[in-house]
């Protein structure tokens, strides 16, 4: 078995529209042999209750992430820009439509 | 940062209910945990296709038959999104699959139990999956993100599950004196091994304080048994059938049924690899697996053709 273990087939993580208009969203992972494949796989796996109008899937090798450790220095910039959101603004009582 | 350090922040996280995700720093102990946990969880999903297969072929009704090959379908397709969760880990579907097929890793005990009417295919449904549910509504709420989505997908299939077999059950308790008959052998058999799926009671399970502070697990086995006793012996008494205990009893001032002594002997036997249908199983899956290398191979086969032929 373990020369099956060598031979495996690669890993794809899969994404899924629900709707048009709405975005892909990740569900899952399953191995296959090739792109075509993974994706007639994601359908039996993740589709059965017609959850979907479209599947992306995306060899999971080829994603780059950004690193939990880092998290907190990496997203600090946007912490103190409080001026990026409209409750920020003072505007006067009776004002409509800001 | 020091071992002892992170161990504190991770706990901090968790206490606050922020989901733990594949990257981010985990306890050893934890990460070994949940893979024991996910991929057991997954190997009884597989395994646990073989007791509904045994009935696919003598469904009573074409509606039957639709309905059990669909559960059966949904089974497999669970084993997988738990398979995919248990990658998160840093594990190999691989590996996993080969321990199973060794024996070195476990699947739920119910299983090993055979399905000798047509009624256990209800029984299975209302009581194996009732059981199940109970245990995978609680782990939506894990502190693991990955099994925690795999859970919300899964528990949403399930509930479709313990309905039809309910329906099979209730079906066959209001048919002739002998369906009844069968209806009740069917409860009389699976009951007790379905309060067992829960696992050991509290002060026999020495891990469940360290995964309820790591809230992998949020309830206890024996309030998740408590819990499923009391949801069901309803449903049985509506059907006009009797749960297999003479001991079972309404206490008023608990607000819970108390039951009769389960038989723990039995199901360390069972788990040791005892019980009636352990060997049956492992050979059924060894079979599959080695029966359906072909299958693989040609899959690999026609992805070099076809991407030869795109080149």
């Amino acid at each position: 078995m373990s020369q099956e273990n060598q031979a495996n087939w690669p890993l794809y993580e899969v994404f899924i529209q629900s709707k048009p208009g709405l975005a892909h969203k990740h569900v899952g992972s399953l191995h296959a042999p090739d792109a075509q494949t993974a994706i007639e796989n994601a359908r039996d796996v993740y589709t059965r209750r017609s959850e979907g109008t479209s599947i992306w899937v995306v060899p999971a090798e080829a994603i780059s992430a950004s690193s939990p450790d880092d998290a907190g220095e990496f997203f600090e910039p946007a912490n103190d820009k409080v001026y990026r959101h409209p409750t920020f603004y003072d505007i006067p009582k009776g004002v409509k439509y800001l | 940062m020091e071992e002892n350090q992170l161990l504190e922040k991770f706990q901090e996280k968790v206490d606050a209910e922020i989901k733990v995700e594949p990257k981010d720093w985990m306890p050893e102990k934890y990460r070994k945990t949940l893979i024991r946990q996910i991929s057991q969880h997954a190997h009884s999903e597989v395994v646990g296709m073989l007791p509904e297969a045994n009935w696919l072929t003598r469904a009573p009704s074409l509606r039957r038959k639709m309905i059990l090959l669909a559960k059966i379908q949904d089974e497999a397709g669970h084993g997988l999104y738990l398979y995919s969760a248990a990658e998160t880990l840093g594990v190999d579907r691989q590996e996993l699959v080969e321990e199973l097929l060794s024996g070195k890793a476990k699947y739920s005990s119910i299983f090993n139990y055979p399905t000798l009417t047509w009624a256990d295919i209800g029984a299975v449904g209302w009581l194996v999956d009732g059981a199940a549910i109970m245990n995978q509504v609680m782990l939506t709420r894990t502190s693991y993100g990955p099994y925690s989505r795999a859970m919300v997908r899964i528990c949403k299939e399930e509930s479709f599950h313990q309905r039809q077999g309910f329906e099979i059950v209730a079906t066959l308790a209001k048919g002739t004196p002998e369906q009844k008959e069968m209806a009740q052998d069917a409860l009389n058999r699976w009951w007790w091994p379905s309060l067992m799926m829960f696992g050991p009671r509290d002060d026999n399970s020495p891990n469940t304080a360290q995964s309820m502070k790591w809230k992998i697990k949020r309830k206890t086995n024996d309030e998740l048994r408590e819990e499923f006793i009391d949801r069901t012996v309803q449903q049985a008494e509506a059907i006009g059938l009797t749960v297999p205990d003479k001991d079972l009893k309404w206490n008023e001032e608990r607000g819970h049924y108390d039951h009769g002594e389960i038989n723990w002997d039995e199901f360390y036997n069972v788990i040791q690899g005892n019980g009636p249908c352990n060997q049956e199983r492992m050979k059924a899956r060894r079979d599959a697996y080695d029966n359906g290398r072909w299958v693989r191979e040609a899959a690999k086969a026609y992805a070099a053709k076809r991407a030869a032929k795109a080149a």
